[in-house]
């Protein structure tokens, strides 16, 4: 079968060469058929490589070692749903995932515009397919999953710390993400293309481009979940490079997500919104660079290879692309109107969008430091941890705060009076708040505490936004169902006033301690006394596992294990951490198993005060970007009836 | 063998897709695109234009109703807005007529 997997990949690509080849010249010499084939070839494209995928999925799941990479990334003993997970667990795959999400995302928006956007299609569809051609042209030629071998009698297995229901999901919410970023790109550019700037192309792609940026967020989550409970040192983020990858496509994503209100109302930041969106799929390109190359270390970078070049070459071209198409499309783009105030909603909206870009370009700055480094004085350099988490103060604390102040402000502009009057009660409850705060003892982290005084300023904007609208429309079904977007973008707000809590109290009101304990001695932690009572080695199917049994009294009362896993297959050990929820608190005792001597062990205990919020905050993300991105027929029925008022 | 085969069949499949507009509008091989005219696109930027200031103007109501806008501010700029949206729908209007 790996005979007729290599066979689609090669129609996958002989398809999208034809679809840029002839959308090219059917775009450009005002062919129908030709743009139609293309468009055609497209949808092709995703069939064969949905055949390529079956084909290593089918493998994969019948442990075929006759695949490489199977024999690379499966074992006998492999649970199913681990062996499929192999998909996206090496780089062949990966790249296949990348192809096939692309293909089925470029197929479907495609074929639902293509009578209302028909010239704008012509051009899109040739982007669509540059990028599809580039990553099937990897996969025949560079890097292919279907490569054979004499069969072997076991493959080598899953990395251990692949092997978690999180890392089933989490790449490929990843990939839905940063892939999903290529719709809005390939619709932009195919607008610019045709020389069409109206707004059709935002409102063909403003759900997609939420739809992806909701993937890569919600993937975020489920990543740092797992790197708090597998990778074992008590963190759920930690800058690193392939995290910081994702993160930066996504707040550039989220500045284009308010941005693109700014062009719907008045018109104005076309220019910008275009930047935004190319930045957002060349950052998501690069997020795959930096993921596959290896060029930085990451603990992430599960498979280095030679595919680091091309993907440098791939980043090149768009980005000269994107830039060059910018440019010359320019007196295109330019606004008619302009701000009308400093305050009113499109200029906090503005404020927003230059928070987020410079946050975003700054964790770039972080991110390509070694490499610049590396080259200009020979010496790779690391940035750390401090240099993020001020830039994280420094420009998340101000978008906190515009969070609950850009809901209040009128549209186009607002007097200082009005201002006041709209403030008034979270302003009020704001102060209260961090008076409360001090009193209780939270002033020991200025941060800390000025992010939980915004996070009561934000969450009493979102209740007073949804009373008073109630009141205005008298039923709060109808305030939602009137404007879907605005009412599930004040949820995802709920979720990130939830996220910062937690990650303002696990951060800076944690408690961390570390003490050696032979069995029966106790430690004391924030108000948790923690006793090692024996050590137990158990033999497993793959791994030899030893846990620490652990009790704790005081706040909570309860049994945890701690430990190791030594695996037979590579010789690789990891952190079983123990982990007790306590959800009165939303807080977490959490234990790491840090090193055995003679009978006793050295532990290493937090407790994290209000972790649980961060991913509670990943489900009310989730509802309320589904509430703002649920299909409207009234949107549709909108650019129908443009096109064809404009035609009558 | 069968690999041969099902790559054959997957490849004709692809094909025979990719040349359907071709096959389908054999008579008409140099049909154009059916993208609007200049005419055509200014009648969107003036649509678009009608929209925009109509959604705008929704929004001063909301925002006047829910106490974001005080009276004042309100009849500053409702002004502008309502003859943006009447000179759209003129415009709009006159080139329906026209035709």
């Amino acid at each position: 079968m790996a005979d007729l997997g290599r066979a689609a990949l090669i129609v996958s690509f002989g398809l999208a060469l034809w679809a840029l080849v002839a959308g090219i010249a059917g775009a450009k010499a005002n062919r129908r058929l030709l743009v139609d084939s293309a468009r055609n070839a497209l949808i092709a494209c995703f069939v064969s490589t949905f055949v390529a995928s079956a084909i290593l999925a089918s493998a994969l799941v019948r442990h075929d070692f006759t695949f490489t990479y199977v024999a690379s990334h499966t074992s006998h003993d492999l649970p199913t749903l681990y062996s499929l997970s192999a998909f996206w667990g090496g780089q062949e795959g990966s790249l296949l995932l990348w192809l096939l999400i692309l293909s089925a995302y470029a197929a479907v928006t495609v074929t639902l515009n293509k009578r209302l956007l028909r010239d704008l299609i012509a051009w899109t569809v040739p982007v669509f397919a540059g990028i599809a051609t580039f990553f099937s042209f990897i996969l025949v030629a560079v890097s292919s999953p279907f490569v054979t071998q004499s069969r072997a009698v076991d493959g080598a297995g899953l990395t251990p710390s692949l092997q978690n229901p999180y890392m089933v999901a989490h790449p490929p919410m990843l990939y839905l993400g940063y892939v999903g970023l290529t719709v809005p790109f390939a619709f932009a550019a195919g607008a610019l293309l045709s020389r069409q700037a109206d707004e059709r192309w935002l409102i063909a792609t403003r759900r997609w481009t939420l739809l992806a940026w909701m993937f890569l967020g919600f993937g975020q989550l489920l990543g740092s979940h797992w790197a708090y409970v597998e990778v074992g040192w008590g963190g759920y983020y930690a800058w690193d490079p392939v995290e910081n990858a994702a993160l930066m496509p996504w707040l550039v994503a989220t500045a284009f997500l308010h941005s693109v209100m700014i062009q719907e109302r008045k018109g104005m930041l076309k220019i910008w919104n275009v930047v935004l969106v190319s930045l957002a799929f060349e950052l998501s390109v690069f997020g795959t660079f930096l993921t596959r190359s290896g060029v930085i270390n990451s603990i992430h970078s599960f498979a280095k290879s030679s595919i680091g070049p091309w993907f440098l070459v791939f980043v090149c071209i768009t980005t000269i692309f994107s830039t060059t198409l910018i440019l010359t499309r320019m007196p295109l783009l330019r606004a008619r109107t302009k701000l009308e105030s400093a305050l009113s909603r499109e200029a906090t909206f503005l404020y927003n969008n230059l928070l987020l870009v410079a946050l975003s370009l700054t964790i770039l700055w972080g991110v390509l430091f070694p490499v610049l480094t590396q080259i200009f004085i020979g010496e790779s350099k690391t940035i750390g941890r401090p240099y993020y988490d001020f830039f994280l103060r420094a420009f998340g604390l101000p978008l906190l705060l515009l969070m609950g102040i850009g809901p209040l402000i009128a549209w186009r502009r607002a007097s200082v009076r009005s201002l006041l009057t709209t403030l008034r009660w979270p302003m009020s409850v704001a102060i209260i708040a961090g008076i409360g705060l001090v009193i209780a003892g939270a002033g020991s982290s200025y941060p800390g505490l000025i992010a939980y005084t915004f996070c009561a300023f934000v969450l009493t904007t979102i209740v007073v936004e949804v009373v008073r609208g109630t009141r205005a429309t008298g039923s709060l079904t109808e305030l939602v169902g009137r404007n879907r977007r605005r009412y599930g973008g004040y949820v995802v707000h709920f979720a990130i006033v939830m996220l910062a809590i937690g990650i303002a109290g696990s951060s800076a009101y944690g408690t961390t301690k570390e003490q050696f304990l032979n069995p029966g001695q106790t430690m004391t932690v924030a108000g948790y006394h923690v006793t090692y009572k024996k050590l137990e080695v158990e033999k497993g199917a793959t791994s030899s596992e030893t846990r620490a049994v652990l009790t704790f009294t005081g706040k909570a009362t309860g049994t945890l294990k701690s430990g190791t896993n030594a695996y037979f297959a590579d010789g690789s050990s990891s952190r079983e951490v123990g982990i007790h929820t306590n959800w009165l608190r939303a807080e977490d005792l959490y234990v790491i198993f840090d090193q055995k001597q003679g009978g006793g062990v050295y532990f290493k205990v937090l407790v994290k005060p209000l972790v649980n919020l961060i991913w509670i905050a990943g489900i009310i993300f989730v509802i309320g970007s589904l509430v703002a991105l649920w299909p409207d027929a009234r949107e549709q029925k909108k650019l129908v009836a443009r096109l064809a008022l404009a035609r009558a | 063998m069968t690999s041969l085969v099902l790559g054959a069949i997957l490849a004709a499949g692809a094909v025979l897709l990719t040349a359907m507009p071709f096959i389908q509008h054999a008579d008409n091989l140099n049909a154009p695109l059916d993208g609007p005219t200049p005419e055509q696109e200014r009648r969107i930027a003036v649509i678009e234009e009608r929209d925009r200031a109509l959604s705008a103007l929704k929004e001063l109501e909301f925002d006047h109703r829910t106490g974001k806008i005080d009276d004042t501010d309100y009849r500053t700029l409702v002004g502008p807005l309502r003859r943006t949206a009447a000179d759209a729908l003129r415009i709009i209007d006159e080139g329906a007529a026209k035709e």
